[in-house]
């Protein structure tokens, strides 16, 4: 149910991302999701990968500051409104976003939005009285 | 001259005094103060032996640490309600050093600072702006004193407030000014660019004096050409008595110390040997005459050379050098005085590690710009973007408490600051050297 997101601090020049990505490459670990947040001189890369253990252990190796999230995966429907239907539900229960993305792919054909909490326990129960289905963890991660 | 009778005294006179007043502060060290006592006991010293200038040598240095060790009152060699002034070196944590001043010790540093102006031409014809900070810091209420002991009409109006500064100085016919010399240049700059009626040669301003950071050659031309007027260098350190130390002269070259009041020796900063006249290293002051904060061989860490020559201005005073650099890795930016170790100290308080980081300090125009970077490590990092900046947004706003100075904070990744021996290469300093 829960994913492993990998966090990784960037500095905002050139070559950066590419180092990690060598590293990943060079480890065989595939990329589902990549995103980054920024600010002016650096970011933070968001990463959901099939082997995040193995990953993360890699990253270290090459002394990049990494660190493990959980995150969820919400299911939901491939139709207008669908989003906001999902974010109105965690308005009414209260439950603050620490940030959110897209899932690159689809889970049985239906879009995914990928959730960081900073309550996640309340979260799941929230997503699970309304209803909605989460995408199985071991859909994208193997470990 | 303010006091010809001593700033132009014949080197044996001058030598006859100082040992007449090295004796009684020597003395009054050992008396009144339980470090000095100690540490001459230590050595095997006592002031019965001091016959001569040159069994000086046989007293030992104080430091700077031993002056933080001892902060606030362990160096007074005066009771506290003799005592009416303290100030303090830049910094409010355990790194500073205090100083206190009975009122005779006022009035030395007064005496000492109308001479200083004088030196630079003023008079109590002049009208003098003090745009030196108030407070601790000894700049503005030395300069103050000195310019009301002259006679001057003082402006006590503090430094910052750029637009303020230049509107008093045209408005109440400023003749001469007091402040750092990069604040100078940030004034000259900040005219040239907001001001656009405001032309420097227009106003009464005819002289400054300038001091409390190391400058340039260059920055005194720069200064001279904008303002229209004659720029000397003034040099003092607080722990000494703050400016007033010694000062240039209408010959712009050098700076005459006034050794009636300190006698000023140059080691080997590494043997702590003292060197023949001449010779560049660091220089020690010796306080000849005063109560409270009695100096004996401070160890400044200021690289400098000493010189004896027939100048222009009449006064035999020794003359120092511009300070060429320092034997310890004290920085100044913006006449603060900072150390590495502090800015470590206050990284270590916030994050509750030791993380690597570096201090580069560069001048941008006038000022002094100081970027501290400071790799990320896992015990530091959090994926969430608010809590990183809120980690750089706590450096800054304790580095602006603890140092009084605004710095540029940068997260950068590990391993990506310099090293050196596997050490990472604390600070880079970009500013143009003397």
């Amino acid at each position: 149910m829960i994913l492993t997101q990998l966090s990784i601090f960037l500095e905002n020049k050139p070559g950066r991302l590419q180092h990690i990505l060598q590293v990943l490459a060079d480890n065989t670990i595939n990329i589902q999701t990549l995103t980054i947040a920024e600010v002016n001189d650096f970011g933070i890369l968001r990463l959901l990968v099939d082997k995040p253990e193995e990953a993360f252990a890699a990253l270290r190796k090459e002394q990049i500051t990494c660190s493990k999230t959980d995150v969820l995966a919400v299911v939901i429907e491939d139709r207008p409104g669908a989003l906001h239907h999902l974010i109105d539900a965690f308005s009414r229960h209260q439950i603050n976003i620490e940030y959110v993305y897209a899932f690159m792919g689809r889970h049985e054909s239906k879009p995914v939005m990928i959730f960081r909490f900073d309550n996640l326990a309340t979260a799941m129960d929230a997503l699970q009285s309304e209803g909605y289905t989460l995408m199985p963890r071991a859909v994208i991660q193997a470990e | 001259m303010f006091n010809p009778e001593f700033e132009r005294l014949s080197l044996p006179h001058l030598k006859e005094l100082q040992l007449e007043r090295l004796k009684w502060s020597v003395r009054h060290s050992y008396e009144h103060n339980a470090h000095y006592r100690q540490t001459f006991d230590a050595a095997g010293f006592h002031p019965d032996q001091l016959k001569s200038l040159d069994d000086l040598q046989r007293v030992p240095f104080l430091t700077k640490q031993e002056m933080r060790e001892r902060a606030p009152f362990g160096l007074f060699a005066a009771p506290m309600k003799d005592v009416i002034r303290v100030h303090s070196s830049s910094g409010t944590t355990g790194n500073a050093t205090v100083v206190g001043y009975t009122r005779s010790d006022i009035d030395l540093w007064a005496t000492l600072m109308a001479r200083t102006i004088a030196s630079a031409g003023g008079s109590s014809e002049d009208v003098l702006q003090v745009a030196y900070g108030y407070g601790l810091f000894t700049g503005g209420l030395g300069a103050h004193y000195g310019g009301e002991k002259i006679g001057a009409t003082v402006i006590p109006i503090s430094g910052g407030g750029t637009d303020r500064q230049l509107m008093v100085m045209r408005d109440f016919g400023t003749t001469m000014l007091a402040c750092t010399p990069s604040y100078a240049i940030n004034m000259a700059e900040f005219a040239a660019k907001q001001m656009p009626d405001f032309d420097f040669r227009k106003t009464k301003l005819r002289r400054g004096i300038f001091g409390a950071e190391p400058w340039t050659e260059g920055m005194r031309q720069e200064i001279e050409q904008a303002m229209g007027i004659d720029a000397y260098d003034i040099y003092g350190l607080s722990e000494v008595i703050g400016p007033g130390v010694s000062c240039e002269c209408s010959a712009k070259s050098g700076l005459h110390v006034f050794e009636d009041f300190f006698l000023v020796e140059i080691i080997d900063p590494e043997t702590g040997q003292v060197l023949p006249e001449g010779e560049v290293g660091e220089i020690v002051y010796t306080s000849l005459t005063k109560e409270c904060c009695p100096v004996i061989r401070y160890r400044s860490r200021d690289i400098t050379r000493l010189y004896r020559e027939g100048c222009s201005c009449g006064r035999t005073l020794v003359k120092m050098e511009k300070v060429r650099g320092r034997s310890d890795d004290m920085l100044i930016i913006r006449g603060v005085n900072v150390f590495p170790s502090q800015i470590e100290a206050l990284l270590m308080e916030i994050e509750g590690v030791e993380p690597h980081y570096q201090i580069i300090v560069d001048r941008q125009g006038a000022l002094d710009d100081i970027e501290v970077r400071v790799e990320v490590e896992e015990e530091i990092f959090s994926d969430e973007l608010k809590v990183m900046n809120a980690l750089s947004g706590k450096i800054a706003a304790r580095m602006r408490s603890i140092l009084g100075l605004s710095a540029k904070i940068t997260l950068v990744e590990p391993q990506s600051i310099e090293r050196s021996q596997g050490k990472a290469k604390r600070v880079i300093d970009r500013r143009q050297k003397i």
